[in-house]
């Protein structure tokens, strides 16, 4: 009986620990035997360029991720983010600081909030963030004045045309390239790195590990519990912003439903992060990877015509064989 | 040299402590025993600075102490193993940084981790300690004995002077117990004193060299052990003289009424055959690890049988979920009582009308009058200590919620009682009534499988025992002629032919 069990739990350890992975290389090789032109330079810089914003996201989504939190509202806050930075451009013609720096203070206020209605009124994650997402949208909504904020857009009640523009220095966070490399995938990769130094090599990382893996014993050991999860959202409302504004820029208008469609992409790929290297906690290398993962399966089955509208079934299929590795293993 | 003096600890209600007087010397294993309820882990608690209020003081070495906190206890040198050493842990880290988790947080002065150090560090606790421990190893993928030793480096790491180890040979197995008194008598060695809480009397007369026993708060005395016996030591825990803890079941043993044969699961019970016959306690023997909980859970319906068969009264009978083996008849009074035998979060009524709910209901609509009825009786019979039905079985003590635990399937007829460690962690007095219980499940011409590695339970209460090695029934003794020696030699594997 042993020794049956036990080839079938290795193989099993195998699959947890480079089952991702695996994917991900097997999905490349498909993909560059079957398409021409899959591993051209500028298709593999189209897939990082489309992954970017989803990278981004994620990568906020996994700061409250290793806190035990789960911050749904990160891609609401980067629909506001780039509103804000279009009405101070458009609208108000404040110029490129401020249109920068008071998106990124939103964002982290925001997240602040989110973590004094955990921690202080006890609500869920999960329900705290989703209110949030729905308020932000109707603020968001009411601040853009019910439509997107664009270039020379006409202003209502017949008052002629916006009077400011998006500026060259806000728009190349989304349009430019330095070395031929995409601008949103510097940044992308900028906070990536970021986020795996302070996870991995920072003690206040492995501090958040503490409290998103047995909060009890972290609280006993002397952890200041509720500092660290509030300094946890506030980074996720930090980092989402920043992806608003490569969002706003790429896009060339502010739009709080432009962040919608990267909810449920940033959640897959951040819990598809659980499972590299089988890992099982949240990281910021296998957030990036899971990201990848998703943009690679999705830019190779456009190019092979698979329907865009059948995406999602691809997109839930990974996270759903991510997620049962993850928690298969934590189960036995 | 620990002194706690004089120490009162009072909860709404109730005096946990009352003027306790403890004192453990230097390098020396001390055991603390007492009933459940006695006051032993409140003491410890006080001691860990767990508590910030309690009356009485505490000195090392003469010096008085101010303990408010965890944070200070540690500083004065005492550790707490508490048993459940996963509230401690953190899983999702590495053996390196559990050990030194205290040195990260309250030490650490760099914002980076300084992993060399760390790693380091621990690999010299885990070494001094005899470990095969790999500390880059997540802490979520270690056995519980291996998490045991990660909590004790850790205490070393921090240099306790006073270690305390709540219980923990409970969820060990012989060998891991044995592998932990080395340690603990290492540690002796190195000018560690070490606090010893267990039920296991023949473990403290191992290991242990003074023993100090408290009842209903009290304290009772300090003693050394050389001038002890375990009848004496449980006198001192009871108050009164030990008499034969086992009752004297006088029934009479009818045909089998349950029956396996050749039966296989899929959580590696390997072809076991075994009958119970009514009015009959048949036991189940072996160590931690033999397949006990995996037998009672296979015939429970809990794992999917890969073989053989199950007859109940001649008629086979097919459990494929727990729901099926209800319905046939059969009752599981699971191991881990906390997590598997009762809802902690509900009432005690709610949890012994549980099973069969349909019976207190009209029309689909629960009768709040016949729960109350029934449970007040069942509280009444099987003598669950409660000021109310109403009571969360959470604030009841381990033995009252074992009580709760088997009580639920008194409210209706079944056929077999299966019991799994049903006295693990309950003190004296609520085992003699647990034995008393299932005495009178068999006297109403009932059949009960009674699972247990403590060999003593089984010489004293069964009729019949099969004994258990690596997922098998490897023996099947009569009770009346067999003795520890001979269960422990079948249960270690010896006899069994060549595995």
């Amino acid at each position: 009986m042993k020794t049956e069990e036990k080839n079938s739990i290795d193989l099993f350890n195998l699959l947890y620990k480079y089952g991702t992975i695996f994917v991900i290389l097997a999905t490349i090789l498909f993909f560059s035997i079957f398409l021409d032109n899959f591993m051209k330079f500028s298709n593999i810089i189209n897939i990082f360029r489309s992954v970017s914003i989803v990278g981004l996201i994620s990568l906020a989504i996994t700061m409250s991720l290793t806190v035990d939190g789960l911050d749904l509202s990160a891609a609401a806050i980067a629909g506001f983010a780039a509103v804000i930075a279009a009405k101070f451009m458009v609208i108000w013609e404040l110029g490129t600081v401020p249109a920068i720096i008071v998106p990124i203070l939103v964002g982290v206020i925001v997240g602040g909030v989110n973590a004094f209605f955990i921690i202080k009124m006890n609500i869920s994650d999960l329900l705290a963030t989703l209110s949030m997402m729905f308020l932000l949208t109707g603020i968001s909504v009411t601040f853009q004045s019910g439509t997107a904020i664009y270039n020379y857009m006409p202003l209502p009640n017949n008052q002629g045309m916006a009077p400011g523009v998006l500026t060259d220095a806000y728009l190349f966070l989304g349009k430019g390239t330095i070395f031929r490399i995409p601008v949103p995938v510097i940044i992308m990769l900028i906070v990536a790195l970021f986020v795996f130094v302070f996870l991995n090599h920072t003690k206040y990382g492995r501090f958040f590990y503490m409290i998103g893996s047995n909060q009890e014993a972290a609280k006993l050991s002397g952890i200041p519990v509720k500092k660290y999860k509030t300094i946890a959202y506030m980074m996720s409302g930090f980092i989402a912003a920043v992806a608003g504004l490569v969002l706003g820029a790429r896009m060339g208008s502010g739009e709080v439903s432009a962040g919608d469609p990267y909810l449920m992409d940033s959640v897959a790929a951040a819990f598809i992060g659980f499972s590299v290297f089988g890992i099982g906690r949240p990281n910021a290398l296998g957030t990036i990877l899971g990201a990848l993962l998703m943009g690679t399966l999705l830019n190779g089955l456009v190019m092979m015509n698979f329907p865009y509208y059948s995406q999602d079934i691809v997109k839930g299929i990974v996270l759903i064989l991510a997620l049962s590795l993850t928690y298969y293993k934590k189960k036995n | 040299m620990l002194e706690m003096k004089n120490i009162t600890k009072e909860f709404p209600g109730v005096r946990a402590l009352d003027g306790v007087n403890f004192n453990v010397g230097d390098s020396e294993i001390h055991a603390l025993v007492g009933a459940n309820g006695a006051g032993k882990s409140t003491l410890m608690k006080v001691l860990a600075g767990v508590y910030n209020t309690f009356d009485g003081e505490i000195l090392i070495d003469g010096r008085k102490i101010d303990i408010s906190n965890p944070k200070q206890a540690k500083k004065e040198g005492i550790v707490i193993v508490y048993q459940e050493v996963d509230t401690a842990l953190i899983p999702s880290l590495s053996v390196a940084e559990n050990i030194m988790m205290d040195y990260m947080i309250n030490d650490q002065q760099n914002t980076f981790m300084d992993w060399k150090y760390i790693k380091k560090r621990a690999k010299e606790e885990v070494e001094a300690l005899d470990l095969d421990i790999n500390v880059n190893k997540n802490v979520g993928e270690l056995s519980l004995s291996e998490k045991q030793m990660v909590l004790i480096g850790r205490a070393v790491f921090l240099k306790a002077k006073y270690l305390i180890l709540d219980e923990p040979t409970a969820p060990l197995s012989l060998e891991e117990s044995k592998k932990l008194f080395e340690i603990v008598n290492k540690l002796q060695n190195q000018g560690m004193s070490i606090i010893f809480i267990s039920h296991r009397l023949d473990e403290v007369f191992k290991i242990c060299e003074k023993v100090s026993v408290l009842r209903n708060g009290q304290f009772i005395g300090s003693y050394d052990l050389k001038e002890m016996t375990i009848d004496k030591v449980v006198e001192k825990m009871l108050g009164r003289k030990l008499e034969n803890s086992f009752p004297k079941i006088d029934c009479e043993v009818n045909g089998t009424i349950f029956e396996a044969s050749n039966l296989s699961g899929k959580n590696g019970i390997d072809s076991v055959n075994l009958k119970v016959r009514a009015g009959e306690i048949v036991g189940l023997a072996g160590l931690v690890g033999a397949g006990k909980t995996e037998l009672s859970k296979l015939l429970f319906g809990e794992s999917k049988v890969t073989a053989g068969k199950i007859k109940l009264h001649d008629q086979e009978i097919y459990n494929n979920n727990t729901y099926q083996a209800v319905t046939n008849g059969l009752a599981l009074v699971p191991e881990e009582r906390h997590t598997e035998g009762v809802l902690v979060n509900e009432s005690i009524e709610t949890n012994l009308t549980l099973v069969n709910l349909d019976h207190y209901c009209r029309n689909s609509f629960m009768s709040r009058r016949k729960i109350k009825e029934a449970s007040l009786k069942v509280i009444d019979n099987v003598g669950i200590k409660t000021p109310s039905e109403k009571q969360l079985v959470n604030n009841l003590s381990g033995g009252n919620q074992q009580k709760v635990s088997i009580g639920k399937w008194l409210l209706a007829d079944y056929e077999v009682y299966i019991f799994d460690e049903p006295t693990k962690g309950i003190d004296v007095g609520s085992k003699a009534e647990i034995y008393k219980l299932i005495g009178e499940i068999v006297s109403n011409g009932k059949g009960v499988i009674y699972a247990s590695s403590e060999f003593e339970e089984i010489l004293g209460l069964t009729d019949r025992v099969y004994v258990m090695y690596d997922g098998k029934i490897v023996k099947e003794l009569k009770t009346s002629e067999t003795d520890e020696e001979e269960l422990l030699f079948y249960s270690t594997g010896g006899g069994s032919s060549e595995d």
